[in-house]
């Protein structure tokens, strides 16, 4: 990474940027998923029989945390845009990036 | 390659420094003694005088006034002038460039046209309505608008944001943190008369929304401003008119301030 990048509200734009990337590219595959139930329950079951193996748990473990990042991480764009000013802008990163984990973290736990 | 006034003592610093125009060019490596005290432009300085006259940069007040010998420290925009080598120094090395996002003229001098032209189309001027036989407007300091305004004044127009800036790399044609920081300075002049158009300036394509909020600007900024809180206050200003009157920027619609332009 280039030097002048290397400061934490950099990370938290591209880590929103990339959250974002990686959820619109499942989109197409949570639809397909949706559109089973569609071709009966044959179908539909035997793809959320699939859905139990672990590294499946652990694959929705990380798109919980990219889901609950890209939505915390837009809701304070949306402050700093349209609130007055505040200079804990880094604070405010840093509370969503921990909140998006311990979702994460309560998912997995769920999970199993 | 080592310039003929090169050491190798253990009290020089390895020096790369960028040499070459807008078309080709690569790192010169010079060492240079190091001294108490000394800063980066100290050290081009030294470069020019006792390595290599042909070196080309930019400075005027070495007292961090004038803004103009701005360049890349190690990958970062920093004013030269109050760089302290010792604080920047990593493995006794230093790689000296042009600021980013600027054409260069010349070894580390860029060119900073593109920048001040953007001044003018974000309309950075000041435009009163009174004439000089009026008495001059008192504002008081303490006013909310002024205090605004004085929190985005002390610009030195180095273009260090500007290089900082990954929108402006992106998008040539951004207007970038310094023009819409002094649009936002302007917006919360009391005495400023043209709020309407600057608006209009900044809504558009290249403007004020384009900004990601990476606060590199803010970040690098020398003088401690902070052109994205400015930015998000234009967004906040834009989104405003565009509510109350109905913004679009288009040619032959109505604008955000509820005039039909040609």
């Amino acid at each position: 990474m280039k030097a002048h990048r290397k400061q934490p509200l950099y990370l938290a734009f591209l880590l929103h940027r990339v959250s974002g990337l990686a959820l619109a590219l499942f989109l197409p595959f949570h639809f397909y998923v949706l559109a089973l139930s569609l071709q009966g329950n044959q179908k539909l079951d035997s793809f959320l029989h699939w859905s139990q193996l672990p590294l499946v748990k652990f694959a929705e473990t990380g798109l919980v945390f990219l889901l609950a990042i890209h939505l915390l991480g837009g809701l304070r764009l949306l402050a700093l845009e349209n609130l007055p000013w505040s200079n804990a802008q880094k604070n405010y990163a840093a509370i969503a990036v921990a909140s998006a984990f311990f979702v994460a973290l309560g998912f997995l736990l769920r999970a199993f | 390659m080592s310039s003929s006034a090169a050491t190798s003592s253990t009290g020089s610093i390895a020096v790369s420094v960028w040499r070459g125009d807008a078309r080709h060019g690569n790192f010169q490596l010079f060492q240079v003694p190091q001294q108490p005290s000394q800063t980066i432009l100290d050290v081009v300085t030294w470069i020019q005088r006792h390595a290599d006259p042909g070196l080309s940069y930019r400075f005027a007040c070495r007292v961090g006034m004038c803004g103009s010998c701005a360049m890349m420290v190690n990958g970062i925009p920093r004013w030269t002038c109050r760089t302290h080598v010792n604080k920047v120094l990593r493995d006794n090395r230093l790689t000296i460039e042009p600021l980013r996002n600027m054409p260069i003229i010349k070894d580390l001098a860029c060119d900073m046209s593109e920048f001040f032209d953007k001044w003018k189309q974000a309309r950075g001027q000041f435009e009163g309505s009174s004439t000089r036989d009026q008495q001059v407007a008192a504002l008081s300091p303490g006013l909310p608008r002024r205090r605004i305004a004085d929190a985005a004044t002390e610009c030195i127009n180095c273009g260090i944001c500007y290089a900082a800036c990954d929108v402006v790399s992106w998008n040539r044609d951004y207007l970038g943190p310094a023009a819409l920081n002094r649009a936002w300075s302007l917006q919360n002049d009391e005495r400023d008369c043209a709020g309407e158009q600057r608006l209009r300036a900044v809504a558009g394509d290249a403007g004020c929304h384009q900004c990601h909020a990476q606060q590199g600007c803010a970040t690098y900024c020398p003088n401690e401003l902070n052109p994205t809180a400015s930015i998000a206050g234009l967004k906040r200003m834009v989104s405003q008119a565009w509510f109350n009157k109905g913004l679009a920027c288009h040619p032959g619609k109505k604008c955000g301030l509820g005039k039909r332009h040609a």
